[in-house]
């Protein structure tokens, strides 16, 4: 018989008891929260465990958050076809934390992982291969970090004098304009900030 | 005296024409036998998540389009299906029909030019002039409904951008008739063609172990034998109404591929026949005023229609906090918007999972044994466009 969504945290909450620190069922998906050194022994269980067959890694994903004290969480998509569920098994890391890597368990995980190393800077344990993947060859800097400037920081063009592609500091004719569009039916911010100063001189 | 041995490296693209975009593959080569292959991605990066996360999400739309250029509206679809959850809010019904005939168009769009140009990878010139004329046709519906041939920026958050023109659905109807006679044509080309035979059977087999572990899906999945088709298991829009059937491969060979694409496409056909037949008649997008935009006619007319009509191309609408995974079956595979909102207008993490990515990735340990000539080959079974797999 197909195990069920709740069956499936049942499963997944006395399996892996203590790992587990949040477990929740959005969307008719199982969001599950460990600590990141669980991650190996994790996966293997939801891999490995005959009512929970999850045979394929969907992707692998980070998020930045800049203010948080452990600034990224990576995000792991399982699959289950057999009984047609989907997890999404979430960590959190500090910057500059080693992740252990899939690539033993999912040989797909390999350019996954690739691709979070060149877009956050997160590095994988015994990965065979982490290189840079989707970024130019000689890129610096970690783009979807939320500290990259969405303009980058250099430019090429090909340079006539030296009949080369040269890559040089990006120079914009106008600054990149982030519009605050932010500012529905309440009033704007600056308003605001305004009236409650007024409201103070006024005591 | 012994001659020593040597492997040969050679370099294949980013400028080939059987590299199907800009590929560039290391090859290590022994003789003419692939020892090990280095796919080197990236040349059409644009930075796509990182725009999305700065762009609302009407805006995001059009990015969609530009990740699998070949069947646009497939992917407007999962990030379209990713909003509506995030927001609670759901389809009328003749949105969801005229979604599913377009994602079908899609469909066919995309196999027929993989098809195609498959053929063409292994010698066959033919099936590309009689493929890209009806691609043609097909792409002239696009540009009825939406304004252009290939970006066509038409499902959006809520429904679809606005109500199929008259007499387009009698088109489609027209094309639908005469296209099983076009997919014969093309069968009697290559089907039995001892050429594409010999090109193909055998070539890059994929067993179903392999498949599951290296993440396919789609016809890369199927035509190993795993009956897995997300229409069919995780019936998403109105797909569950429909009627048909999903072609299954036995070998996982390139030429089983070829045939479950084949197969799909008259499926499709009939899934197009069939909405257009069921159409139900009614609004195409959410009547919530917060989300969708008011019709021409009320700007004119309404106030509260011109201030909506303002508010939601400039500011846009907000979504509520929330994180999710939607997929939706793109003819390449699975395709999935994997979405973070933080409450505000612009999403806070889009993460654009592509079938090709992961099928690309595969390609060291397909080729491993097989001859230089097999390249493009089981590049062409595999369906890559690089529009999506560097984003």
């Amino acid at each position: 018989m197909p195990t069920t969504i709740n069956d499936l945290k049942k499963i997944v909450n006395s399996g892996l008891t203590t790992n587990v620190i949040k477990s929740e069922i959005n969307f008719g998906q199982l969001y599950l929260d460990i600590d990141f050194k669980d991650i190996i022994s994790t996966i293997l269980f939801l891999k490995t465990n005959d009512k929970c067959r999850f045979k394929q890694l969907i992707d692998i994903t980070a998020v930045d958050f800049p203010n948080r004290e452990s600034r990224f969480k990576i995000v792991y998509l399982l699959l289950s076809h057999e009984n047609n569920l989907r997890v999404i098994v979430n960590t959190n890391i500090e910057d500059k934390k080693i992740v252990p890597s899939l690539t033993k368990i999912f040989p797909s995980a390999n350019w996954m992982e690739r691709e979070v190393f060149d877009m956050y800077g997160i590095s994988f344990k015994d990965h065979p291969d982490l290189r840079r993947i989707l970024t130019d060859y000689g890129f610096e800097g970690y783009p979807l970090r939320k500290d990259f400037p969405l303009t980058g920081h250099t430019e090429v063009r090909y340079s006539e004098d030296k009949k080369k592609v040269v890559s040089e500091p990006v120079k914009l004719d106008q600054e990149y304009r982030n519009f605050d569009f932010e500012s529905p039916w309440e009033g704007t911010k600056y308003i605001h900030k305004e009236t409650e100063k007024n409201k103070i001189e006024n005591k | 005296m012994g001659t020593k041995k040597k492997n040969i490296n050679l370099n294949f693209g980013p400028q080939h024409p059987a590299a199907h975009g800009v590929l560039r593959l290391i090859l290590e080569l022994d003789g003419e036998v692939v020892e090990k292959i280095d796919p080197h991605i990236g040349l059409l990066h644009r930075g796509t998540e990182k725009l999305i996360e700065h762009k609302t999400y009407t805006q995001a739309v059009p990015y969609f389009d530009r990740l699998d250029y070949v069947a646009p509206m497939n992917q407007e679809h999962a990030f379209a299906l990713a909003v509506e959850k995030l927001l609670d809010i759901s389809v009328p019904i003749r949105g969801q029909y005229i979604r599913v005939m377009f994602c079908e168009i899609g469909r066919i769009l995309s196999h027929l030019l993989n098809i195609t140009t498959q053929a063409l990878d292994v010698g066959a010139l033919t099936p590309s002039l009689w493929g890209f004329e009806e691609r043609e046709t097909l792409m002239t519906f696009y540009e009825r409904v939406s304004g252009s041939r290939l970006h066509a920026n038409y499902f959006r958050p809520g429904g679809v951008h606005r109500d199929l023109p008259m007499g387009l659905t009698d088109d489609i109807l027209l094309f639908c008739d005469s296209f099983p006679k076009i997919i014969d044509d093309l069968e009697s080309l290559l089907t039995d063609n001892r050429i594409f035979k010999q090109r193909n059977v055998d070539i890059g087999i994929v067993t179903k172990q392999e498949a599951l572990d290296y993440s396919f899906s789609g016809v890369m999945l199927r035509g190993s034998g795993v009956p897995w088709d997300l229409r069919k298991s995780q019936p998403y829009e109105c797909y569950k109404d429909f009627d048909f059937k999903i072609p299954i491969g036995k070998n996982g060979d390139c030429y089983d591929r070829y045939l479950c694409r084949i197969e799909e496409m008259r499926e499709s056909n009939k899934i197009i026949k069939e909405s257009i037949k069921k159409m139900p008649t009614g609004p195409v997008k959410s009547i919530d005023g917060k989300i969708t935009p008011p019709k021409r006619k009320d700007i004119k007319t309404s106030m509260e229609a011109l201030i909506h009509h303002f508010k939601l191309f400039s500011e846009g609408f907000r979504v509520p906090k929330g994180e999710i995974y939607t997929c939706v079956e793109a003819p390449k595979g699975e395709f999935g918007v994997y979405l973070i909102s933080d409450g505000s207008n612009k999403p806070y993490k889009c993460k654009i999972r592509a079938p090709g990515f992961s099928h690309l990735q595969a390609m060291d340990y397909l080729l491993k044994g097989h001859m230089l000539a097999d390249v493009p080959a089981v590049l062409g079974s595999l369906d890559i466009v690089f529009g999506e797999v560097d984003r």
